[in-house]
């Protein structure tokens, strides 16, 4: 039934639909990145491009990309924003990332917005002054073990150089690792730039910085792109205290400075957002031999699945029975959960467009509703993310990717070990299909017939609902209110609206629940607006 | 009020020759301010004789926003008011937008005002537009005339054309307008008939030609201007008689700027190969 739906629909329809209203010059830019998808066959996708001007795109700038997702999740490091207080303040606390200190007395910043509130004379004079200063307040009021400083627009302007402050703030404080990120809002077509701009200030400055880490159990790991949005790192953590697997490092969700220090002591990585953290995950394995696998805690069997890889890596059977009891313990409140909601989901049909590897993830969830993804499409995805990083040597690097720093790294002279030798490796791919530093992209496993779109636009998104009428819509809350407007439920898969977790067993349920209520409500089709409800008062002139 | 910016390459002579010109002006009995538009905060030296002025920038940045007039504002040559800008040290902030800031401040400060009974603003804005606070005396109608100074040599028509594009724009939507270019001699070969046929070419006029001459240097290791130093030297002439053609003016376009090709071809016309 689910395949005739997807050919009933013929979503080819739509890029010539859209291509119509468009300039030709912009219609022959956005179909490149508008495919029909076939799995057996994956077709090139354009992304990672400048948005066109004058479309509403959902991307955000390289800052909130750096200091908004990769590093601000971390709760004992002290955040501070350079530049005028609308950057600071507008990433405060809007994603939803959640943090817990393990101790009432443990340092947690979260629900402090730090910025150095630059005024017109610091444009004039340069902020770099008002930087250190900054800094010295920050230290004198919480004594953090760091504190990191990131580059709005202006200060890429003007030049402050908040490398060289941080260097002689870390000799003035000594004992704070103090260090900046040059992620200024422009430095690249989306959030992705500060993504990458993150991850390599992640290697140079932290990472690496201590190697004392104390075991609780035989086998460590960490789960890096988990950005703990609604509480998902914490029901992981439970996972897999259960299944007796420390977890070193989780980047960056309810994240510490120690974490980050100690993370290359781990066995094995598991990447959950491959866009936003592939780049440490890959400096893990080259510095100190740590391989990683891509992973999915987002759907009980992709969690499942997941938790099954960890023990096929380790090959330990004690370690394989406890976690299938655990996951036979799970699956029974899981299975109850999704019969009652399929019964209702079943056939329904959802789009999706989120971050760079959450419009793949949820499909899987979806599909254990029972639900048909018709189109989805990433906002600051690479190519990889959706065609598989077997592209990535084909992927054109253009100027606007040049303005990135590219690091150098190489294996450490003396803590490089391979956890894993290469015929240890080639059997664990051999015997139980573990690919080992590789993500295949969401595009192998959306159907044939399915539409892929990067970058949508706001003209494309209402076109979307308008020819196809899904009955849940997934994205941002710039998304939100114009989808439910139109009368489909809308569903925000950056913050969870106020729901979640999302993630793992527990994760599940939550979201079978959350999507069975308004995927099955009729009160988006019952809304009217007044002109619609109303009827029209109408008057005539009484004299001309 | 008139309100005029004096722009032009850098080296080439606008301090100096604005000063001088104001000097002109004041003897003339016009009342005149001039404000120096660079973060060198060199453009009142002669008429104050010496560095004595404390920049608008410094002055923001030593005693905040409560700033009096006085405090910015010195009197110089015969009644002339001196204001210098002022801007970060080299290397570092952003000098253009220091430029707006303290044109704004000395709007509110009321420098500007009725009661002042100006008849001439002058601003004095280094080399070439570099970017959007360099040209903030031409935009919003800070400055409503434009005096370019130019010489025979290539590199200063080549910014006085760019200038030009400046002005073109902001003319368009604007009230600014070029009033002419005043040649300041480098001896160059033919050069006052080629700076003629570069105004023509542009569309505006060479309002002056002003003679290479010692006795400016004479002056402004005096730190005075030539009317100040040795009023009655053939060179004191010189600016009197541009500062009268500039109070006479009535000759202000929108200029045409030309491209890199007819500019070269006019260096070689007139210049170079003769």
């Amino acid at each position: 039934m689910a395949k005739n739906l997807i050919e009933e629909l013929d979503l080819s329809k739509f890029a010539e639909e859209v291509s119509a209203a468009y300039p030709s010059k912009v219609a022959k830019k956005r179909t490149k990145s508008i495919v029909i998808n076939d799995p057996d066959s994956i077709p090139q996708i354009q992304a990672n491009v400048r948005t066109i001007p004058g479309i509403i795109t959902q991307r955000g700038c390289t800052y909130a990309g750096c200091k908004g997702v990769v590093l601000g999740p971390t709760r004992d490091i002290v955040n501070i924003t350079h530049g005028p207080i609308g950057c600071g303040y507008y990433s405060w606390l809007t994603r939803r990332n959640q943090t817990r200190a393990d101790k009432p007395e443990m340092d947690n910043f979260i629900p402090y917005a730090f910025s150095t509130d630059m005024q017109d004379s610091n444009i004039v004079f340069g902020g770099e002054e008002k930087l250190k200063q900054a800094i010295r307040e920050a230290h004198e009021l919480f004594h953090p073990k760091g504190i990191a400083i990131f580059s709005t627009c202006p200060v890429g302007l003007i030049g402050d150089d908040v490398h060289r402050v941080a260097r002689q703030m870390k000799e003035e404080l000594p004992g704070v690792n103090i260090f900046g990120f040059s992620c200024e809002g422009y430095r690249g077509v989306s959030q992705s730039a500060g993504h990458h701009i993150a991850n390599n200030g992640l290697y140079k400055n932290l990472i690496g910085n201590n190697d004392n880490y104390v075991r609780k159990n035989k086998y460590a790991i960490n789960v890096l792109g988990e950005y703990n949005i609604g509480g998902d790192a914490f029901v992981i953590d439970e996972l897999f205290k259960k299944i007796g697997v420390d977890i070193i490092a989780t980047m960056s969700g309810n994240s510490t400075l120690e974490q980050f220090e100690t993370a290359h002591n781990a066995d094995f990585s598991l990447v959950m957002c491959h866009r936003s953290i592939n780049y440490v995950a890959e400096m893990l394995e080259t510095s100190f031999g740590i391989p990683w696998a891509k992973a999915n805690f987002i759907g009980a069997e992709a969690t499942a699945k997941t938790l099954r890889k960890v023990g096929q890596y380790f090959g330990d059977q004690e370690l394989k029975d406890r976690i299938e009891v655990v996951i036979a313990e799970e699956m029974e409140a899981v299975k109850v959960a999704a019969e009652k909601a399929k019964t209702k989901t079943t056939g329904k049909t959802v789009m999706m467009f989120v971050g760079g590897s959450r419009a793949h993830h949820y499909q899987e969830l979806f599909n254990e509703l029972g639900m048909e993804t018709l189109v989805a499409g990433y906002e600051f995805g690479h190519r990889d993310d959706y065609e598989g990083r077997r592209v990535m040597p084909s992927i054109k690097i253009d100027a606007d990717s040049r303005n990135i720093e590219e690091i150098t790294v190489v294996p450490d002279p003396t803590r490089f070990k391979p956890r894993k030798s290469e015929e240890e490796l080639a059997y664990l791919k051999e015997a139980f299909d573990i690919e080992f530093n590789e993500y295949k992209g969401m595009m192998t496993d959306m159907k044939k017939g399915t539409l892929v779109i990067d970058d949508l636009s706001h003209f494309e998104m209402e076109k979307l609902i308008e020819m196809y009428k899904p009955d849940v819509f997934c994205a941002g809350i710039k998304e939100k209110y114009v989808v439910q407007k139109m009368g489909i439920p809308m569903k925000q898969l950056h913050n969870y609206d106020s729901g979640g977790p999302y993630a793992a067993f527990a994760g599940a349920i939550n979201f079978y629940k959350d999507i069975e209520m308004i995927a099955c409500s009729s009160i988006f089709k019952q809304m009217k607006a007044p002109w619609e409800r109303e009827e029209f008062v109408t008057a005539e002139y009484v004299f001309n | 009020m008139r309100k005029i910016a004096i722009y032009g390459k850098g080296g080439i002579g606008k301090s100096t020759t604005t000063q001088n010109t104001v000097a002109g002006l004041a003897e003339m009995g016009k009342k005149v301010m001039v404000v120096g538009c660079d973060p060198k905060a060199d453009s009142t030296r002669l008429l104050l004789h010496g560095l004595a002025q404390k920049t608008v920038l410094d002055t923001l940045r030593d005693e905040g926003e409560d700033i009096d007039l006085d405090d910015v504002m010195k009197p110089g040559f015969s009644g002339t008011s001196c204001v210098e800008s002022g801007g970060p040290e080299p290397g570092v902030g952003c000098a253009g937008r220091g430029i707006i800031t303290s044109i704004n401040l000395l709007e509110q400060l009321g420098a500007y005002d009725a009661e002042k009974a100006l008849d001439y603003v002058f601003y004095d804005v280094l080399g070439d537009v570099v970017c959007g606070g360099f040209a903030m005396p031409i935009r919003d109608g800070k400055a409503e005339e434009v005096y370019i100074v130019v010489s025979g040599e290539m590199m200063a028509m080549y910014a006085a054309n760019n200038i030009c594009k400046s002005i073109a724009k902001f003319g368009k939507v604007g009230t600014v307008r070029l009033g002419g270019l005043i040649c300041n001699s480098r001896k160059v070969d033919n050069e006052a008939n080629m700076i003629e046929e570069f105004a023509r070419q542009l569309g505006t006029q060479m309002i002056h030609f002003v003679p290479r001459e010692n006795m400016v240097q004479h002056a402004e290791i005096n730190r005075k201007t030539v009317i100040d130093h040795a009023p009655d030297h053939a060179q004191a002439n010189e600016y009197r008689s541009l500062a009268k053609k500039i109070n006479d003016n009535s000759m202000f376009v929108i200029p045409q700027p030309l491209e890199m090709s007819a500019l070269e071809e006019l260096l070689v016309g007139f210049g170079i190969m003769n």
